[in-house]
């Protein structure tokens, strides 16, 4: 594919059509102006609408087929919300009106945070954080405002489980506490003599995911968030799997503290190939003076300008009106049941890392087939690539080797999940009768497999003209 | 009740059974009883779509649709050609997840890619990353590439937009690093004050330019300054004046940053907006987030993929330069279309209007009563000052014109762009004289 730099012709551009002449005297600044040339790029609108239908086109997104990327949640994202979101009354709000001026945007963010509450058992939101992580920062944020405001300065430490996602101990990080990382026990869950080791009075919290990264409803998860509290720590509860259990059971009942959820996964919202997504932050009523982005003296300030991802936040509202109440189970139990359904009919090629009722998504360990054979996880979801399936997330959790973890979501039919199922059954009697050719595939997509070394030892992360 | 569950019961039963499972409640054999809820949620039932879409446009109603905007102060109104919505609305960017699995997702890495050279091309520096969330943050984390064992301090020019200093300020309290206000003066910063204050434990100043009140600094000597004191300069600047100011490249500043909204992403009440991070090549590898770079694959050919993620938290941790994990992708990939439609001319021309317009409006206001509060240089916002703010800003409001955003005694930041006739801004002034010659 040409670069849009490459299609380029000077003074070929179309930008002379959008605007009018000025119609007041022209104004040139006599301070210090630019003397590079500014080498955008330069040609006809249809060469530019041409050029992203390409790019389009070597891309794949859940439109295109079925996305079991595991942690993602990779669901259906529907097409009224988009509707939505595009309506002129939000989308040409400037975020400076005043409230009077901006009543719709005001009640639907109070709804949604209202929902949110009822939704995690949280007594306060907001919707400032801008992704997930943003939003583990926001959490830990308060969780630190709320030690320092009882002049409890020795809570210094964040414990993560070893499974968890890398942003829960870059995120402590960032807030300034140091990271204590315990092992999982041999079911992946929290190892309560490991926990109960590591509180003590240097405990700020602890950061937990549930149902945990390997798919798992931690079965002690009262036990758990039972032993924090006794030490003085905060709970700090990980959404990324909340469509798990939403409706069903609520991370302010199982003992935790703030919570963060990520709009763009359980609450149907696109990814955007990389966002936007949007992180609200919830908690107690005891934690509430120091959320961000309200006037209250303890608040911690403004993790970003405005309030939120605002479009996102439509997004998720219209979907959660589409659904309601009732609605709300029934996605969650979908998308278990979804997982165990594949799961079940996987087992006996596939070695699963956890062998029990899995939650929303269910690991494979390939460690097997890796001695047998030396294929690899990253084989396997090679192969996928070439049949229209996004591969599951690979080598992650960090405890499991060779892992393949596959989180299907309720919104994919019974067909899909049958579809999936026996493309993987047939890899995997490809690669036991020629695993050699394994290690070439794929073959049909647009580039074959790349140099990533080569990327990092060289860094080009941008086009060089010609001079 | 709209569902996105195609299974049906009879389906799923039978889906259960093949997993050797009674009921749903067996799935959930791991969750303690007491945790279980009881109740149904205390949500509304579910609507057909035709409801929601009705229910969205009344909430859409409630607000105020403005005809004409002269309010700037971090969220700009810029036109948008319609084949930048176009191009922003195709399906698999807007469904595709970050482009973990390269080959597959060409499309979207290259988009990244040509998006780096433009934040690259636009702020004359050597690097880019893929974005984060805002301006303000990228301002935040602008700061903390600066920092290390010796220098931790940030100094933070008093004409930075307060915004960005609140976001700065609360990331730094997650660091425990000081920040330090330097006096404006006359609109700009002070550089007698930021000579004075400058010492071995500052890492960096961060000013914005065309600053806050829309003045142009005076960066060549803040520049000078901070790098004769061993610190580096963040600068936070608005896209569009980059299409005629000198760049942040051109003065010597070491990171660039800013907010990206004016380039093709609509007011949308504040988000989702785009942060773009640009830096010299010596501190590429202190970037936070994404960094698409080229390769080839198996067969020699030129492709594209994630990389430098040493940097990142999924490989690094707590050790990572910092958390960020989903950006702004689909914001980024519109303002490169944006880019590609205007073109350098185009751009040019509407940073051009920006001022011109601008420069009228602050006549029309000055004839019509107002008075300017800096006599400093401006790009395409501008103070003034005098009696009536609320009951000038009411009487435009009721004729459908947000005006500028009051600062408080009697000071009101106006904000002109390519969007405003003369028609309109004549409109505006008219107003403004009529309220205050009551």
């Amino acid at each position: 594919m040409k670069l849009i730099f490459e299609r380029s012709t000077q003074g070929a551009g179309a930008s002379t059509q959008y605007l009018p002449s000025c119609d007041v005297p022209e104004v040139r600044l006599s301070g210090k102006m630019r003397s590079r040339q500014l080498r955008l790029p330069s040609l006809p609108e249809v060469e530019v609408d041409r050029h992203y239908s390409e790019l389009a086109r070597n891309a794949h997104g859940v439109n295109d087929g079925f996305y079991p990327l595991g942690s993602c949640t990779m669901k259906y994202n529907p097409a009224v919300n988009e509707d939505a979101a595009a309506l002129p009354g939000f989308t040409k709000i400037h975020p400076l009106q005043d409230d009077e001026t901006k009543k719709g945007c005001i009640k639907l963010a109070d709804e949604l945070k209202k929902y949110l509450c009822e939704i995690t058992g949280m007594d306060a939101m907001t919707l400032q954080p801008a992704a997930g992580a943003h939003g583990e920062f926001t959490g830990l944020l308060l969780i630190k405002a709320y030690h320092r405001s009882k002049g409890d300065l020795k809570r210094t430490k964040i414990i993560v489980p070893d499974s968890a996602h890398g942003t829960n101990p870059a995120s402590a990080s960032m807030a300034g506490f140091e990271v204590v990382s315990i092992p999982s026990d041999e079911n992946g869950c929290v190892d309560l003599a490991a926990l109960k080791a590591a509180v003590g009075e240097d405990t700020a919290g602890l950061m937990l995911t549930n149902p945990n990264t390997v798919g798992l409803f931690d079965p002690n998860i009262l036990e758990i968030t039972g032993i924090v509290h006794e030490a003085g720590g905060l709970c700090y509860y990980d959404g990324a799997n909340l469509n798990a259990v939403m409706g069903i059971a609520r991370p302010g009942d199982m003992g935790f503290d703030v919570v963060h959820l990520n709009l763009h996964k359980t609450f149907a919202t696109p990814h955007g190939g990389g966002g936007p997504g949007s992180g609200p932050s919830g908690c107690k009523e005891f934690l509430r003076p120091f959320l961000p982005d309200t006037d209250d003296p303890m608040s911690i300030g403004a993790v970003r300008s405005f309030s939120g991802n605002f479009l996102v936040a439509v997004k998720a509202y219209a979907y959660l009106i589409s659904i309601g109440a009732e609605g709300v189970p029934e996605a969650a139990k979908g998308a278990v049941l979804n997982a165990n359904y594949m799961k079940t009919k996987l087992a006996d090629l596939y070695p699963m890392a956890y062998d029990t009722v899995c939650m929303h998504e269910f690991v494979m360990s390939l460690e097997k087939m890796k001695h047998e054979i030396g294929v690899s996880a990253l084989d396997v979801a090679k192969a996928m690539l070439d049949h229209g399936i996004h591969p599951p997330t690979m080598y992650f959790p960090l405890i499991v080797h060779e892992a393949l973890m596959v989180e299907p979501t309720e919104t994919e039919t019974k067909e899909t999940l049958d579809e999936a199922v026996q493309l993987l059954r047939d890899i995997h009697a490809a690669a036991y009768a020629d695993p050699e050719k394994m290690h070439q595939l794929p073959l049909h997509t647009t580039v074959g497999r790349l140099d990533e070394v080569g990327a990092a030892r060289n860094p080009v992360i941008r086009y060089e003209f010609e001079a | 009740m709209g569902s996105y569950v195609p299974n049906t019961s009879r389906q799923q039963e039978e889906m259960l059974r093949e997993c050797g499972l009674k009921g749903f409640n067996d799935l959930y054999r791991d969750v303690p009883e007491t945790v279980l809820l009881k109740d149904k949620l205390a949500l509304p039932e579910g609507m057909s779509e035709m409801e929601v879409i009705r229910h969205m446009e009344d909430l859409a109603g409630m607000n105020t649709v403005y005809r004409h905007i002269l309010r700037g102060a971090g969220a700009y109104n810029h036109y948008i050609p319609s084949i930048v919505g176009e191009i922003a609305g195709k399906e698999t960017f807007r469904t595709a997840y970050t482009p973990y699995q390269a080959e597959i997702s060409q499309g979207v890495l290259q988009s990244i890619f040509e998006y780096q050279t433009d934040i690259c091309e636009l702020t004359g520096m050597d690097a880019s990353n893929a974005s984060v969330y805002d301006g303000a943050v990228a301002a935040a984390e602008g700061c903390e590439m600066c920092r290390d064992r010796k220098r931790s301090r940030i100094l933070v020019s008093s004409a930075v937009d307060p915004k960005t200093v609140k976001v700065v300020r609360t990331y730094s309290f997650g660091r425990d690093v000081e920040v330090t206000m330097v006096p404006e003066k006359d609109g700009a910063t002070d550089l007698d004050a930021l000579k004075e204050m400058l010492g071995p434990d500052v890492s960096c100043l961060l000013i914005q330019h065309p600053n806050y009140f829309g003045i142009l600094e005076d960066m060549d000597s803040a520049v000078s300054l901070v790098h004769e004191a061993g610190a580096k300069v963040v600068v936070s600047c608005n896209p569009i004046s980059l299409a005629v100011l000198e760049t942040p490249g051109e003065y010597g500043a070491d990171i660039a940053v800013g907010e990206g909204q004016p380039l093709g992403i609509p007011l949308s009440n504040g988000g989702p907006y785009l942060g773009f991070m640009a830096s010299t090549a010596k501190m590429m590898r202190r970037l936070p987030g994404r960094i698409v770079g080229q390769t080839v694959d198996c067969n020699g050919k030129r492709a594209y993929v994630l990389t430098l993620q040493a940097r990142e938290q999924h490989i690094r941790r707590e050790k990572a330069s910092s958390n960020i994990c989903s950006n702004e992708a689909l914001c980024a990939l519109r303002a490169s279309a944006y880019m590609a439609a205007m073109g350098p001319e185009g751009l040019e021309k509407a940073a051009v209007q920006c001022t011109s317009k601008a420069h009228y409006l602050l006549e029309r206001l000055e004839e019509a009563g107002l008075k300017r509060t800096y006599e400093k240089e401006f790009f395409h916002e501008f103070v003034t000052e005098g009696p009536k703010t609320d009951e000038i800003l009411k009487a435009l409001s009721g004729n459908g014109i947000l005006g500028g955003l009051p600062l408080g005694d009697g000071k009101i930041l106006w904000c002109a762009t390519e969007m405003n006739t003369k028609e309109e801004l004549d409109e505006t002034a008219a107003i403004v004289k009529e309220v205050l010659g009551s």
